[in-house]
């Protein structure tokens, strides 16, 4: 038996608004393994919970009429995965949250769930922050639309407002348009880990493959929330493809990230393990787009 | 005065190793709850109880669950199967638990139905996989006496047996 006062199941976003209006000391609880968990730690033992597990209309993986990705945001890591319009214009992201947990959390996972915790751990936060994802919340008023980078306001907090619940992930096709991607998590394990330090790049070369005209890069664990790396966008931006580009990208990095020690690494640890994932993604990615270095 | 807790149940119906079930339940269990206590599905063990090592892994309209991790009013209208739905009419064993026993897959047995019912996803895909993947789609089971490479070694020659291919050495 879990330690909860009381379940309210919502069967629709309608619901699930009524439920957070009526109860707005109660959690949300998705797919419940981060919840659940907590719960059996004591952590949120004797809380409420607002269940929207149930709300199937928040499944599945569609394009809009501009072509941009919508992303329910129920739906479950493997489904991503497995999702073709994932495989066919965001591939990172459906190898990243891939590498979360094991199999049965990522059958139980939501990439809402993932990112409404607030961790800056997450396998998908850092390919979100990478592809500049919009997160869309509904409320009592209606929908909301907001840049993933504000929705993250500091560790363990996101900016979801009395009455509303998160229902989508956007990905706008300007975006991930002609842009290819690459993740590299660091960890102890193959299996079963949180990442030590979690590295997203996607670049767009130009039509003959040798410039690069956008560089994108965030990571997880370099600093309290997900990050973007600004400086080394910048330094690689409308760049010849090469590998001292590579280089030098990936040493920039330090200017940006701000990670810190911790009992699963160092400061300095992280620090190295950054400049080199950053090196080896974008090598990765550059090579995706059709790029030779 | 402590005070008064009521509790709140709520009906489930749901499909069980192709029954088609009912049951009230308190909303605070488990699935794992549920399954070993209102249908004595004894299969489903309770292991770390947050969902790390496997132990009590089911599947749920298919894909593989750690029901411990898992309300068991998310079960309604779901269809559930545990290791028991593997049992042959007259008790005989399903090839795939046949392959743990002759490949020494088990020593204590508490890991083993949740490892099989994975086991199953994996040989219901209908897909073959490599060595590698088959590591990775395992790895959400933690077993700590028989070790990993009798379980991959079971698994991996039923899946052959199951396209009729000759199971390749090494």
């Amino acid at each position: 038996m879990y330690d909860m006062k009381a379940l309210y199941e919502a069967g629709s976003v309608a619901d699930a608004v009524a439920l957070r209006v009526a109860h707005p000391e109660a959690q949300i609880i998705a797919g419940g393994s981060d919840v659940l968990v907590q719960m059996r730690e004591g952590k949120r033992a004797g809380r409420e919970l607002i269940s929207i597990y149930g709300i199937d209309a928040l499944r599945g993986v569609s394009l809009d009429a501009e072509e941009n990705i919508r992303i329910g945001s129920l739906t479950s890591f493997s489904h991503i995965t497995r999702d073709p319009i994932i495989r066919r214009y965001v591939n990172v992201l459906g190898e990243a949250v891939d590498q979360v947990g094991g199999p049965q959390i990522r059958n139980i996972g939501t990439i809402g769930g993932n990112t409404c915790n607030g961790v800056t751990s997450a396998d998908s936060a850092s390919t979100l922050h990478a592809w500049d994802a919009v997160i869309e919340l509904t409320g009592p008023d209606g929908v909301r639309l907001e840049p993933i980078h504000d929705f993250y306001i500091k560790a363990g907090v996101v900016d979801i407002r009395p009455g509303e619940i998160q229902t989508a992930i956007l990905l706008p096709k300007a975006s991930y348009e002609n842009t290819f991607g690459y993740y590299i998590k660091y960890a102890m394990r193959n299996a079963m880990d949180i990442a030590t330090l979690g590295t997203s790049v996607n670049v767009r070369l130009s039509a003959d493959k040798k410039t690069v005209e956008r560089c994108r890069i965030a990571f997880g664990v370099a600093g309290p929330v997900p990050l973007r790396a600004a400086t080394a966008e910048a330094a690689a931006n409308g760049k010849a493809v090469s590998g001292e580009l590579a280089e030098t990208f990936a040493k920039t990095v330090l200017e940006d990230i701000n990670p810190r020690d911790s009992w699963r690494a160092s400061k300095a640890f992280r620090q190295h393990i950054a400049v080199e994932s950053a090196k080896r993604a974008f090598i990765e990615a550059v090579k995706r787009a059709g790029g030779e270095l | 005065m402590a005070e008064k807790h009521v509790m709140q149940v709520k009906t489930v119906r749901f499909n069980l190793n192709g029954k088609d079930v009912e049951k009230t339940v308190d909303v605070r269990a488990s699935l794992t709850d549920m399954l070993r206590n209102d249908f004595r599905m004894t299969s489903v063990k309770k292991g770390c109880e947050v969902g790390e090592c496997g132990a009590c892994n089911v599947l749920i309209d298919g894909e593989a669950f750690n029901s411990c991790i898992y309300l068991a009013v998310w079960a309604d209208g779901k269809s559930v199967r545990t290791l028991e739905s593997l049992l042959g009419p007259n008790g005989e064993l399903s090839d795939i638990q046949q392959a743990f026993v002759d490949e020494a897959a088990i020593q204590c047995g508490f890991c083993t139905p949740g490892v099989i019912m994975t086991a199953v996803e994996i040989l219901e895909s209908g897909k073959l996989y490599t060595d590698e993947e088959l590591r990775k789609l395992l790895s959400g089971h933690l077993c700590r006496c028989t070790g990993y490479q009798n379980i991959l070694r079971a698994v991996k020659k039923t899946m052959y047996r199951r396209h009729g291919l000759e199971v390749p050495q090494n």
